[in-house]
């Protein structure tokens, strides 16, 4: 088990180190120069001030030395420019906004908590009506519940949440007022208004999401309960809720636990659409503004904020399902 | 024409009603594409003590028999007609929470691939305790465990202590059906049915597991059905056989009738597809031609007569038997001379006697 750890955290180590680099790189792809892009206006910006930027950004330095600047701002913090100029970034530095010259760990601060308070309350959402949905499915299956639960997650694992959130903002916001025009409030300032606010996405992602783990939990349960060891424990006289509760669940949450995690990590990077829709500014809106307008050092922040996520949530997976299943420590 | 006999056990009898009686058991299972006659009139009985092999080809209806026995059918799907007689109570029709309750306690099964049948994500001695504990609602955790130890080691898993807490993935294919068969006896039951228990096995490890159920029967005294396939199996252990095709009862008498003295020609046919360790090692094997029938569209009369070198056609003239009686009458299963020795054939007994003796046992295939 402890093997099995280390080589997954060695793994997941590796692959961040990598994504840096590719992150990196990006900064050297794009089709502009950033000292022009935080020059500004082209008729004020003449050679010198060029030049004068760019070192101070250290553009000057070969490729290798910026990435060492950029890995070393992230772990112990760096200092742009010299003398008077000089300008402090302590770690994790993410550099500042070409646009307002705003710390990019400031701006992450601000956004990623719209991002996590969307996500996890979504996720709670759609996990909890998918798997009992699916489940109640599998178990009735054929029945008139269960014809109604398969249309309705068909629907819903086929509808886009910018035509079903401008829907429930139609339906429940400017039709009957039943709620308040969203409007983000952090959790540490007053958690009803932030709950409040958050209803709307967590009903708009977490119900569209439910639609596809409801199809996945009935379909997983349904082969499950094919399968021989569950005749088995039938045959030893256990009741029917320990039959399913026991030993049938358990075998058909396994591969659920795999997509949730893959899910989660990947919501996490930012949720673009429903941010827009609902006018929040969390992380996925934050990183399309970068990059439409080519702020090379949130578009890297947000890019490795994302990467971090994702592979979090594959090592915590792979741990997770060692846990639930012995034959995964083995191998 | 006698009328068709509902056989007690054939053999010994005792005095005392078997502990399992069969009678006129049917099975039907609702498809898209019609009903499915899995099982169809057939009867049967055990003894305590005694074990009884049920021999027939992959969709004769042995598994379904057992299944039917434990209740474990859907009961939206199927239809179960016919009587189970559990030691005297017909466990037929009975609510769920009455048979959950024969479960694993008055009845258990071992399956034919113990990886599979066995959960593989808890440990051998929680699956085998879990077995003893929802029939002793009394027992804590540590009392199953330790009975489920003691199981264990009594069916010959070395170092069961340790075993106990290893997963089914961790134990050899022989050992996972040692678990099994701890887990199924785990509550001393009256009534064992090990459907194909060594078909999954290495042939030594085969030879192990049969010893080891030959070995618990004299000391828990268990009625036991074997399904198989297999008729080496079946006689090294069986006392009674029924050869089942097609859902339905074709032979039925003890071991030494049925394997020695076999008069329908589906069992002539399983005899003769098997190698024999005393027979001509160059002899070729005789297949049974043709595959076992849709159970949907059994052919009309004998449902073996499309695959039947004997079988009575319209066009045969066979004196003694109306011409074409085997494509248009079911054969009832009828007592030959032998008492408890019952074969559903139209055959006259005699020539099937004569058959035999000519074709079949001069190949050497019986054992």
């Amino acid at each position: 088990m402890h093997r099995f750890l280390i080589k997954k955290l060695l793994l997941a180590v590796t692959t961040l180190l990598a994504i840096s680099v590719i992150t990196f790189a990006l900064f050297f792809l794009v089709p502009s120069n950033p000292a022009e892009v935080m020059c500004g206006n082209r008729q004020r910006c003449g050679p010198e001030r060029l030049a004068q930027i760019e070192q101070r950004m250290g553009l000057d330095q070969p490729a290798y030395v910026q990435y060492g600047q950029f890995m070393k701002g992230i772990f112990v913090g760096r200092t742009f420019g010299e003398g008077a100029a000089a300008r402090d970034c302590p770690a994790p530095c993410l550099g500042f906004s070409f646009r307002n010259d705003e710390p990019v760990t400031a701006i992450v601060a601000r956004t990623l908590p719209v991002t996590l308070s969307i996500v996890f309350g979504a996720a709670a959402v759609w996990l909890l009506i998918g798997l009992s949905v699916g489940m109640v499915s599998a178990l009735r299956r054929g029945t008139f519940f269960d014809k109604v639960a398969v249309g309705t997650s068909l629907v819903g694992a086929s509808m886009p949440i910018f035509f079903f959130g401008y829907l429930l903002l139609i339906v429940l916001v400017y039709e009957t007022g039943l709620l308040p025009n969203p409007k983000y409030t952090p959790i540490t300032e007053n958690p009803a208004a932030w709950a409040g606010a958050m209803v709307l996405p967590w009903i708009g992602l977490g119900f569209l999401n439910s639609a596809t783990y409801a199809r996945l939990a009935r379909a997983q349960m349904l082969e499950t309960l094919s399968e021989d060891f569950v005749r088995t424990a039938r045959a030893k006289g256990l009741s029917k809720a320990t039959v399913y509760g026991r030993h049938a669940l358990r075998a058909a949450i396994t591969p659920i636990v795999t997509i949730a995690g893959l899910d989660l990590g990947t919501y996490l990077g930012g949720t673009v659409i429903t941010e827009t829709v609902f006018g929040f500014t969390g992380l996925g809106k934050t990183a399309l503004n970068a990059a439409l307008n080519l702020d090379m050092p949130i578009v890297m922040a947000t890019v490795l904020l994302a990467a971090v996520f994702i592979i979090t949530a594959n090592v915590l997976v792979d741990v997770l399902y060692a846990v639930i299943d012995p034959r995964v420590r083995l191998s | 024409m006698t009328a068709a006999v509902i056989p007690e056990t054939p053999g010994a009898y005792t005095g005392a009603a078997p502990y399992l009686q069969v009678r006129d058991l049917s099975v039907r299972f609702a498809t898209e594409d019609g009903v499915v006659r899995a099982v169809d009139g057939v009867s049967f009985a055990v003894e305590r003590g005694r074990t009884l092999g049920i021999v027939g080809e992959s969709g004769s209806g042995k598994s379904v028999t057992s299944l039917a026995i434990l209740g474990l059918h859907d009961p939206k799907r199927t239809t179960i007609a016919g009587q189970i007689l559990l030691g005297g109570r017909d466990i037929v029709g009975l609510d769920e929470e009455s048979i959950r309750r024969l479960r694993g306690r008055d009845m258990a099964m071992i399956f034919q691939d113990p990886l599979s049948a066995l959960h593989p994500y808890y440990t051998v001695g929680r699956q085998v305790a879990e077995a003893y504990r929802v029939h002793h609602p009394d027992a804590s955790w540590r009392e199953a465990h330790r009975r489920a130890v003691e199981m264990l080691d009594r069916v010959g898993i070395p170092q069961p202590a340790r075993r106990a807490n290893q997963h089914p993935h961790e134990f050899s294919g022989g050992m996972r059906q040692r678990a099994m068969i701890a887990m199924a006896l785990v509550n001393n039951p009256e009534l064992l049915i090990a459907d194909e228990p060594t078909t999954a096995l290495d042939v030594t490890v085969q030879a192990q597991i049969l010893d080891l159920l030959a070995d618990l029967q004299r000391e828990f005294h268990s009625a036991i059905i074997l399904i198989t396939h297999d008729l080496g199996v079946v006689s090294q252990v069986a006392d009674d056989v029924l050869v089942m095709y097609a859902g339905r009862a074709v032979e039925y008498g003890t071991a030494e009738q049925v394997l020695r003295r076999p008069q329908h020609p589906y069992t002539w046919g399983l005899l003769s597809s098997v190698p024999s360790l005393h027979g001509d090692p160059d002899a070729d094997l005789i297949p049974i031609r043709g595959n076992p029938p849709s159970m949907i569209h059994p052919p009309p009369g004998c449902a073996f007569h499309p695959r039947c070198g004997y079988a009575l056609l319209g066009s045969a003239s066979t004196p003694g038997a109306a011409a074409g009686a085997c494509e248009v009458d079911v054969p009832q299963l009828r007592q030959v001379q032998e008492r408890g020795h019952t074969v559903a054939c139209h055959l006259p007994e005699g020539k099937r006697v004569e058959i035999y003796r000519r074709d079949i046992a001069q190949a050497g295939v019986v054992r």
